[in-house]
């Protein structure tokens, strides 16, 4: 895998030089002649890329999403929140770290208590005992600390599996994903069957929000590209983003 | 991509927090207060209504109808969602625009609904303002297993009370989501080709529901 990183890295690296140094945007054609690209929307210089870049993942998700109606329909509820906690618990010491490194000492040490309890009376994260010690779960990443530090979010990216990423969350995911819990097992075959049922318990919780997007979307590479923005600003700032001005784009000027 | 089902999850509960008793005391709440009275309603509706829970999408539109529309303020959301192009539009067009703009929201977000059933709300002590100015009510919706979704409410002063123009699911505003959307098919197409797209929208919702 690591080779897989190190090309996204250098992708990213490469995207975000190319659209810094032209101006010009790289543009494609729609392939959907009633799909009009927002022209030159100035976050999203790829568009063009990024649509191709989607559709690849409606390829890809026609097989994914076949199998995580299956496993949403035969795992049990509790079994269900059993998973999800146990992964919830390895990614929080990382959580914990991005915290820390924000600056946010009690939240980080809400974390590692919250890593210590589950581990432990939660056997081994199955349990989330601490949510309710009242050690709330937080979702940090790295693409937030850079955001924190005033890293630029760089141009809009929409990569296959990954979905959408700016430049910054890009570069945030190479880290996240460097210090991914599931990288260490020693046995190729654990390792794998845990990124596998990670990833399929993960689309199986976005199941029921397929068909509301659907509905919901006039342009669905357009919805969600708009809804990250908001998300992720929203994500930086834990929940209080400052106004904007009321051009509504949500781009700091 | 958490965010995007903490997204859905919060947006079934946020058209359905209206979706509860209209009592008639409903007007002379304050925003907060009518912000937790109608959650909590929604909450135990949807908890004891099987049918909901198991899927049927046009119980949870008859639900949304009856109950939450009474406390949006739909010509304002469409005003919001519209930005500057709001003003091009003419009395009889903003008509038809918050008309075809409700019922695709209520359409599609009602049977986000469907598929709740632990969910409980906490609600973050809430700012209220001197007079009439808007006011943001924050709450949170919890559920087993899950981080808390972050879903806020922007209610404006109406004469018929406190009225919901904005839901914000985890930072994400239902309504400005839609405003390059609609900026760009008013540039194009003019007023009546956002009028347009909106009840073709409706119509294949309509076509497409069973």
């Amino acid at each position: 895998m690591k080779w897989f990183f190190s090309l996204l890295l250098g992708l990213t690296l490469s995207l975000s030089f190319v659209s810094s140094a032209s101006s010009v945007s790289a543009e494609g054609d729609s392939p959907d002649a009633l799909i009009r690209p927002t022209a030159g929307h100035s976050r999203d210089p790829f568009e063009g890329f990024n649509r191709t870049m989607f559709s690849v993942n409606e390829g890809i998700d026609a097989v994914v999403k076949p199998v995580a109606q299956g496993y949403d329909e035969v795992v049990p509820g509790p079994v269900r929140t059993g998973i999800g906690n146990f992964f919830g618990n390895i990614a929080d010491p990382w959580i914990a770290a991005n915290n820390l490194l924000q600056g946010k000492i009690t939240e980080g040490a809400s974390d590692v208590g919250r890593v210590l309890v589950n581990t432990t009376v939660g056997i081994a994260g199955l349990i989330d005992v601490a949510s309710d010690l009242g050690l709330e779960k937080h979702a940090e990443d790295f693409g937030q600390t850079l955001g924190r530090w005033g890293v630029g979010e760089g141009p809009y990216l929409y990569w296959p599996i990954l979905g959408p990423r700016n430049a910054r969350d890009t570069l945030g995911f190479a880290a996240d994903a460097a210090l991914d819990p599931l990288r260490f097992p020693h046995d190729a075959r654990a390792r794998n069957t845990l990124a596998g049922v990670r990833f399929i318990d993960l689309r199986a919780s976005l199941l029921s929000a397929d068909k509301v997007v659907e509905a919901a979307a006039f342009d669905k590479y357009r919805y969600i590209r708009d809804a990250y923005f908001q998300m992720r600003r929203n994500a930086i700032y834990d929940g209080n983003p400052p106004p904007l001005d009321d051009d509504g784009d949500g781009e700091e000027e | 991509m958490k965010w995007f089902f903490s997204l859905l999850l919060g947006l079934a509960l946020s058209l359905s927090f209206a979706s509860s008793a209209s009592s008639a005391s409903a007007e002379e709440d304050s925003p907060d207060a009518l912000i937790r009275r109608v959650t909590e309603d929604v909450l135990s509706i949807v908890r004891q209504d099987k049918d909901i829970q198991g899927g049927d999408a046009r119980k949870a539109v008859e639900l949304v109808d009856a109950k939450v529309l009474p406390y949006f303020n739909f010509q304002r959301m469409t005003a919001l969602a519209m930005g500057k192009e709001w003003n091009k539009a003419g009395p009889e067009q903003k008509k038809r625009l918050a008309e075809e703009f409700k019922t695709l929201l209520v359409r599609t977000y009602s049977n986000a609904l469907t598929g709740y059933k632990d969910q409980s709300a906490r609600y973050k002590p809430t700012k209220l303002p001197d007079g009439d100015a808007d006011v943001l009510v924050r709450t949170e919706i919890l559920q087993p297993g899950g981080k808390p979704i972050q879903l806020d409410y922007s209610l404006g002063k109406t004469p018929e009370g406190w009225r919901v123009y904005d839901v914000i699911v985890a930072g994400v505003s239902l309504v400005t989501n839609y405003r390059d959307t609609f900026t760009q098919e008013v540039r194009a197409n003019g007023v009546d080709g956002l009028i347009k797209m909106l009840s073709d929208k409706n119509r294949q919702l309509e076509a497409g529901k069973k």
